[in-house]
């Protein structure tokens, strides 16, 4: 009996532990709400703060704790490992609430005084690093005094892909921030007197925008997380539902199997009077039973899943989540799952109330399912609809989304109900008549009366799908990155370059005789006017909308003509333009900025190129081909301009292998600390290892998909037992022997594991195909042996679970079977 | 003529709360090739098991069976599907036909299970000789009882067994359409020489076979030899 609802406990559970995570996640933001920001209010600059900035914060008061943040290279001296990491220069205070959780956890205060660093973990595991070993950032030796456990504002997703070290603002060396280099400004404020610091951003809201200051609170921190969060939670919900929708069907489909089982007790009942609600009402009760014990185990279960969900999560959420009860969220799960139970339970019953006592007259059951639908039914089925908008509603931000989620959902079942449908028919009309026998017999049965081949197909298949659309989006995404870095291509940039560095590092490339494929000179500007029109005045004009694109940091370079992953598309390029050029200096755009900007040919755009005013004219647009790895950028100057202006250089290079990178990098930067460099193929495996765990959650989604159609297939199996004994015992009779009869059944659970692969990989291949052309712009790739790896596994599944429900079924005495003639 | 079964002492009993039921009790008797013997007797008396028993279907309390020269009891499942494959034929009372194969593949199913490739034809013609040349891609839900009845009997027969068991094979028919299966079954027993092992109701029927067995109460009251004459089939 535990196994015809037991896939609606596992769709129950899935609901109640997504929900109630929710929950105890939206209270774990709430209560710690202050140390996601780690203080009231925050301003944060790209510069460092202008004199009008700085006598605002200096009016502002409270306590305040300032941090500098850049990338630059981590040397570890002991062993020569270099990494390009995020540095964080902080002064004592800050966080003011919440802690820098470390490891020793006296570290997270105490490294503040003297020349002390915190180490991300994984840096610290990557280079086998440890407490009280020497980091160099820039010129300056710091003590490894901890490493970085979990600190306001970062999670370690994010610390992936550039690993943090804390160190004393005091202690920074101040010539890594120089002019140019990418840096990141902050100020924490704490008030104790209890000022609204939502009202202060409010007031100073025109002034901080005019100097690119960008700030924080608490209310808006909180908002931002919540927002993602709820996202994420609400993806997984949707996951729950589908696992509860597919647990009902197996429910629907168990009580179909169980009432045609016993339509010849009802029809000799009904022989004997009973009214037909009457023996309705029995079946309803028994199923209402079923549920409400399949509903209590469900949540039951949930509560216990869920507190396995922040292991899986953990690493993507900013605050600890405590494990406590949410009956709201239980009370919910367990009312849907009610409620579903019985709607879809109310399916098949009413064939019941629909029994002739004439059935009991009849020695075989004939299928009649062709009977007209009742009203009742479509009642019971527009209810269903209804219900699964209405959740979905509830779930979604707003109401139309919720409707487009519906329709997703019933577009994916759709989908998938059509494929496995289709396959089934297929399979039933082309099985080759030459096949041996077994084989056929084995496909065959899965035709049986009363089967649930097609319920069985898409729970497995829906899980598959789940699956596979994850290998190949990866896939996809990682062949494309390494295409990237593929033959010639450069794999190892050094950026920060100093112009009277650049020899000096062409040189240490030379002596590892690696190529330098190409140093390029980069200044940083801003726009300040296009077409005469001001970005001050375009922002104090409520009427325009402005974008990243305005008031973003360009970084420029200048030279002789197109790249080789360039096109220009209208105009012209100016190759160069004479040192004392009078008038506009004649630029490219690259296409998409242009139409951001809505620049043409033409067009004039005014630069502020560190403190200069440079008046541009658009003289042609380019395309980008932003895939190869190469140094691309938004606008082009010709040569003859910029040579003066304060710059830095790329320089991209080719290196063998991992190990020859790694020591070019460190001796680069010990001669040259303020450079830093990035491995690409690194890259490739921070985005792997990133991608690994976004995987695995969405694989625990579609465990509970794949477990509900095993489930499912228990159920099937096991409802089907006699039917199944029968047919064993009849081939034994006719002088089948024991492997024949095996054979008979590995061909059915195989095929039917077949079957629910190829539905589910149809699919995934479509959708992966979708997502690689239309989302990521990548090639889609097949990756044919993962894929295999996971049809076996799903194989092997099916057959063992198939297996493990037959056991007993070969052992019965012929003789005892063929005497219980029904 | 060689005996085809061989039964004695037979005796089965089985458990019912702390007291046993004795079902067979003791019983003995021989068959040769090419006879028909009919078993009767009241509901209860123990027909089917007798017939199970014979067929080695389960294992007898006591006593052995000889079932086409080999001693049944002490064979292994297998080695005793691999004798019914080879030299056993059975017709059920409910048919018992495969829902999902054809009649065709159904008739082809024992040929199949004893690794006989190419039975197609054969199969063909033993549905045809049953009568149901046109009936040979129905599944068993399009056909009549009479017609599955049919399907059965020329699977029963598609082996060429030595021994046919048929448990009440016109129990679930009516009276013409079950005289018309006795004529089929008859007339297999005189062209291919089979032995026919009946279990029925009809005391017609069992008046055709040339043996009878009554059974009371699991021991066999009456083990009676009739004159051969008894089956000259009326139709053909
Ligand atoms: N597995 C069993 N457990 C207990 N008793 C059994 C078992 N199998 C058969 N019997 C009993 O053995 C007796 C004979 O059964 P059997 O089926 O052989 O009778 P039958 O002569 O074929 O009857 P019918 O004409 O009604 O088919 C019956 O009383 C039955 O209750
Ligand atoms: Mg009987």
């Amino acid at each position: 009996m535990l196994l015809y609802i037991s896939s609606m406990i596992v769709g129950v559970a899935a609901l109640v532990s997504i929900n109630s995570f929710g929950d105890n996640l939206r209270q774990a933001i709430d209560a710690q709400a202050e140390t996601l920001l780690g203080a009231d209010l925050s301003f944060e600059g790209r510069t460092p703060f202008s004199d009008v900035i700085e006598a605002v914060i200096d009016s502002l008061g409270g306590e305040q704790s300032r941090r500098t943040s850049f990338a630059s290279m981590a040397y570890f001296p002991a062993t020569g490992d270099v990494r390009l990491s995020t540095i964080r220069g902080h002064e004592p205070g800050f966080p003011y609430y919440g802690e820098i959780e470390t490891d020793p956890p006296e570290a997270g205060r105490s490294y503040i005084t003297g020349r002390n660093a915190l180490v991300d973990g994984t840096l610290m595991h990557q280079f086998n690093v440890s407490v009280g070993d020497s980091v160099r950032i820039g010129t300056v030796m710091y003590r490894v005094a901890g490493r970085l456990i979990q600190t306001p504002r970062e999670t370690a997703a994010v610390m992936l892909f550039s690993p943090r070290i804390y160190v004393p603002l005091a202690e920074l060396d101040k010539s890594l921030l120089q002019r140019g280099s990418r840096a990141e400004y902050e100020v924490y404020f704490r008030f104790r007197d209890g000022r609204d610091a939502d009202a202060i951003v409010d007031e100073l809201k025109p002034l901080l925008r005019a100097h690119n200051v960008r700030t924080d609170t608490v209310k808006e921190e909180k908002e931002g997380w919540d927002r993602s969060l709820s996202n994420l939670y609400r993806f997984l919900s949707l996951v729950g539902f589908m696992a509860l929708i597919l647990g009902s069907l197996g429910v629907a489909s168990s009580i179909h199997v169980y009432i045609r089982q016993r339509i010849q007790t009802v029809a000799i009942l009904r022989c004997f009077g009973a009214k037909a609600w009457s023996t309705f009402h029995i079946y309803l009760f028994q199923a209402i039973g079923m549920g409400l014990v399949g509903v209590t185990i469900g949540s039951a279960l949930g509560f216990g899943i869920q507190a396995l969900i922040p292991i899986v999560l953990g690493d993507f959420l900013p605050v600890d989540v405590a494990f406590s009860v949410s009956w709201s969220a239980i009370w919910l799960g367990a009312g849907i799952g009610m409620g579903v139970t019985i709607l879809f339970a109310l399916l098949p019953l009413l064939s019941v109330k629909d029994v002739s006592p004439l059935i009991a007259f009849r020695s075989e059951l004939e299928t009649d399912t062709h009977r007209p639908r009742s009203l009742f039914w479509w009642l019971i089925n527009g209810i269903i609809a209804l219900g699964i908008i209405l959740f979905a509603v509830i779930q979604a931000p707003q109401p139309v989304v919720g409707v487009f989620y519906a329709l997703g959902l019933f577009v994916v079942f759709g989908v998938l109900w059509i494929v496995a449908r289709s396959m089934i028919i297929l399979l039933r009309r082309h099985t080759p008549r030459n096949f041996p026998y077994v084989w056929r017999q084995g496909i065959a049965n899965l035709y049986r009366p009363n089967n649930q081949t097609l319920i069985m197909t898409l729970a497995l298949g829906l899980g598959t799908f789940l699956i596979a659309t994850m290998l190949l989006a990866q896939q996809s995404l990682l062949k494309q990155i390494s295409l990237v870095t593929d033959g010639d291509r450069p794999n190892l940039v050094f950026f920060d370059i100093q112009p009277d560095q650049v020899d000096g590092i062409s040189r240490t490339l030379a002596e590892y005789d690696m190529p330098l494929i190409d140093s390029v000179p980069i200044v940083s500007m801003r726009i300040t006017a296009l077409n005469g029109e001001t970005i001050e005045s375009m922002r104090a004009d409520s009427t325009r909308r402005l974008t990243w694109a305005h008031s973003r940091e360009y970084r420029s370079t200048y030279r002789h003509g197109l790249t080789d992953s360039e096109e220009l598309i209208e105009g012209v390029i100016v190759e160069a333009v004479s040192t004392n050029h009078e008038g506009l200096i004649p630029i490219t755009v690259e296409s998409d900025v242009a139409e951001t900007l809505d620049l043409a040919v033409g067009d004039s755009v005014e630069f502020n190129v560190q403190g200069i005013a440079v008046r541009t004219e658009i003289s042609g647009i380019r395309t980008v081909d932003w895939q190869r790895m190469q140094a691309n950028f938004f606008f082009v100057f010709p040569s003859g301009v910029l040579e003066e202006a304060p710059q830095f250089n790329v320089v991209l290079t080719r290196a063998s292998s991992e190990k020859i990178a790694a020591e070019v990098q460190s001796s680069v930067v010990q001669h040259f600390p303020n450079v830093s460099s990035i491995d690409i193929s690194l890259v490739m495996n921070v985005f792997d290892a990133i991608f690994r765990r976004i995987a695995f959650v969405i694989q625990f989604m579609a465990l509970f998909s794949i477990i509900a159609g095993l489930l499912v297939l228990s159920a099937a199996v096991f409802i089907s037992r006699f039917q199944r004994m029968e047919e064993s015992v009849l081939l034994k009779t006719l002088g089948a022997s024991r492997s024949q009869i095996l054979r008979i059944m590995l061909v059915e659970y195989s095929t039917l594991g077949l079957l629910a692969a190829s539905t589910g990989l149809v699919l995934a291949i479509g959708a992966g195909w979708g997502l690689a052309n239309f989302v990521f712009e990548v090639d889609f790739v097949l990756p044919v042996q993962y894929l295999l790896y996971l049809v076996l596994a799903e194989l092997t599944l099916t057959i063992v679970v198939g297996f493990v429900n037959s056991r007993g079924v070969y052992e019965r005495q012929p003789l005892e079977v063929l005497r219980s003639e029904v | 003529m060689s005996s085809v079964l061989s039964v004695k002492n037979l005796t089965k009993t089985f458990p019912s709360g702390d007291r046993t039921i004795t079902v067979l009790d003791n019983v003995s008797f021989d068959l040769s090739a090419g006879d028909t013997c009919a078993i009767v007797g009241p509901s209860g008396s123990g027909k089917t098991t007798l017939l199970g028993l014979s067929a080695g279907l389960d294992n007898p309390t006591s006593g052995s069976v000889m079932l086409c020269g080999y001693a049944i009891d002490s064979l292994s499942e297998d080695e005793r599907a691999a004798v019914r494959s080879e030299h056993v034929g059975f017709i059920f009372q409910t048919f018992r036909l495969i829902p999902t194969l054809t009649a065709l593949e159904n008739v082809m199913v024992p040929a199949e299970l004893r690794g006989r490739s190419h039975v197609g034809d054969e199969a063909r013609e033993m549905l045809a000789s049953v009568g149901l040349a046109d009936r040979t891609h129905h599944y068993p839900a399009q056909l009549s009882g009479g017609e599955q009845q049919r399907v059965g009997i020329a699977r029963a027969f598609i082996n060429r067994p030595d021994i046919l068991f048929a448990d009440e094979p016109t129990g679930n028919l009516d009276a013409d359409t079950g005289s018309s299966i006795e004529d089929l079954l008859f007339k297999l027993n005189a062209t291919a020489g089979t032995a026919l092992v009946i279990v029925t109701h009809n005391p017609s029927l069992a008046r055709r076979a040339n043996r009878i067995l009554k059974l009371r109460r699991g021991a066999i009251e009456l083990d009676e030899l009739q004159q051969a004459a008894s089956h000259v089939s009326q139709s053909a």
